[in-house]
């Protein structure tokens, strides 16, 4: 079974496979909307649903090393990186989609925006902070980092994980609707848990 | 030679068959239930079903009800609405009002008024003759709606229960019933939903109670069987199926305030000028209207009521009493 699932994993179309599943929102998204299937604001349908998908790349991103770890199938980690680079282009689309379809481009007014609310502040750190990780996503940058340093850099994302979760939880903090970032905050919880207690055992 | 002069609210015969095709099948069952339930109101309906009952009303006579913004489409209005009592996201009321029962229905008045009692809707639809008002809805959340409603001014009620000198505020209560609005058992605000009106505001004409919109009864996730219409306010202090209205003293504590005072006030008056604390209040999207990547429209001082209604807040700092 083992067997057969890491075969799967290293075959050569299965980067090409999550590759595709990866795109599948974004193009399910797109497809509303010009069939205008995206209920009666389809502006704000457009930018919520790809910050869900952001935190869930996110939170897919982050539960590689647990699963790898403890379903011994050390053939995941090769797909860390796409879904790492995927909740960055979610998150990028995500800060586009607010930026066009919400503030219609006015950098006056999306400065304005960022510096006045701590939602939107969260939420734009949380991108902010991603960027230098995406931007050594490639192996060249880990040799030219080394890395012991590229870890230490790529740690960050434990922190713009619970940025990104207070900035959903702020979101929903004025309508007292705590029911899907609760869900998100048990399993970051949990992924982050993990890491705690493996490296409370190893020391 | 017969002119047929269409109602404000009917849109041109290019627009028919999409509204039958969008339709919710669900509020065509909830309106077939509700006129099975009212052998009166079922005489009014068009033949072939699939509508909810007509409730024609005159066009207002009342300054500033009839707008001249292009009406939003029914099936938005139907299907884009905040009513939690159903469910929080907006797409939830549509899905899930089929269990309201909105007949046999009562309103209890209450307090500091001369004729209190138990109110039923046959005598509240009587009351006053139904007016057709096509009312600006601006949602806290910065999208707005045009909405053709049918009923009439809430102070044709007040007026007829006479409120004593004491009654300097009417606060509305709406249904909160666990086996027909599954939304009431999440934690999400304190039931009932309590909103809350100076008596000024009360009295102002262009406060209406509205029983229908588009030439209908109110469907159930727009509040059936009556609600409030505050254009002038954000829609949240509009309360939706109304079964207490009490005249009281003291200022009510409405249910938004009590979850987040420092972003619901009392007032809640639609102003640019006063930001909610995570957004601003300065634009606004139309539902239906805007494109996708058309920039929000400006939002207007009282939602574009202010020659109406702006004398009720003359003197008050409206940063402060937002």
């Amino acid at each position: 079974m083992k067997a057969a699932l890491t075969r799967a994993l290293l075959h050569q179309a299965a980067k090409v496979v999550l590759f595709l599943l990866c795109l599948g929102p974004l193009a399910w998204l797109v497809y509303g909307a010009f069939t205008n299937q995206l209920g009666a604001n389809p502006a704000e349908a457009l930018i919520r649903r790809l910050g869900d998908w952001t935190l869930r790349g996110l939170w897919l991103t982050l539960a590689i090393t647990p699963l790898r770890e403890l379903a011994g199938l050390a053939a995941l980690a090769r797909f860390r990186r796409m879904l790492g680079v995927f909740s960055f282009s979610y998150a990028t689309l995500h800060l586009l989609a607010y930026g066009w379809l919400d503030q219609g481009l006015d950098l006056a007014v999306i400065a304005t925006d960022i510096a006045k609310r701590p939602f939107i502040l969260m939420g734009f750190t949380a991108w902010v902070l991603m960027l230098p990780l995406f931007a050594t996503s490639l192996n060249k940058a880990i040799k030219a980092l080394g890395a012991k340093r590229w870890q230490t850099l790529h740690k960050a994302v434990y922190v713009i994980a619970v940025i990104a979760l207070m900035h959903f939880i702020w979101m929903r903090a004025g309508k007292h609707n705590f029911a899907e970032p609760a869900v998100y905050g048990v399993i970051l919880a949990a992924l982050l848990g993990w890491r705690v207690y493996r490296r409370l055992r190893t020391k | 030679m017969l002119i047929k002069v269409p109602a404000l609210h009917e849109p041109p015969a290019s627009e028919i068959t999409p509204r039958r095709v969008y339709l919710n099948r669900r509020t065509a069952l909830a309106g077939l239930g509700l006129a099975a339930a009212s052998p009166l109101v079922l005489s009014q309906a068009a033949p072939g079903g699939g509508k909810l009952p007509k409730l024609p009303g005159t066009h207002s006579a009342v300054p500033g009800a009839m707008v001249m913004d292009k009406i939003t489409s029914y099936a938005d209005a139907t299907s884009y609405n905040n009513f939690y009592e159903f469910g929080t996201d907006k797409s939830d009321p549509a899905a899930n009002a089929h269990t309201l029962k909105p007949r046999p229905w009562t309103v209890s008045i209450e307090g500091e008024c001369a004729k209190p009692g138990r109110y039923d809707l046959d005598a509240l639809l009587k009351l006053a003759p139904m007016e057709e008002r096509v009312y600006r809805l601006r949602c806290v959340e910065g999208w707005s709606m045009v909405i053709p409603w049918v009923g009439y001014s809430l102070s044709e009620i007040i007026k007829k229960v006479e409120p004593t000198s004491k009654a300097k505020y009417v606060e509305f209560t709406s249904l909160a019933d666990k086996a027909q609005m599954p939304g009431v058992r999440s934690g999400v605000l304190y039931w009932p939903y309590v909103e809350g009106l100076r008596i000024d505001e009360a009295m102002h004409p262009l406060a209406l109670m509205a029983f229908g919109m588009y030439g209908e009864v109110l469907p159930n996730q727009n509040g059936a069987p009556l609600r409030l219409v505050l254009p002038w306010k954000y829609g949240f202090k509009s309360a939706k199926s109304i079964v207490k209205i009490r005249f009281v003293e003291k200022e009510p504590m409405s249910s938004w305030t009590k979850a987040a005072q420092q972003e619901y006030g009392f007032y809640s008056n639609v102003n640019p000028n006063v930001a909610h604390p995570r957004w601003s209040q300065a634009t606004e999207r139309r539902i239906g209207e805007d494109g996708l990547f058309a920039k929000k429209r400006p939002t207007l001082m009282f939602n574009g009521y202010e020659a109406q209604v702006g004398q009720l807040y003359a003197g008050m700092d409206l940063k402060r009493y937002y």
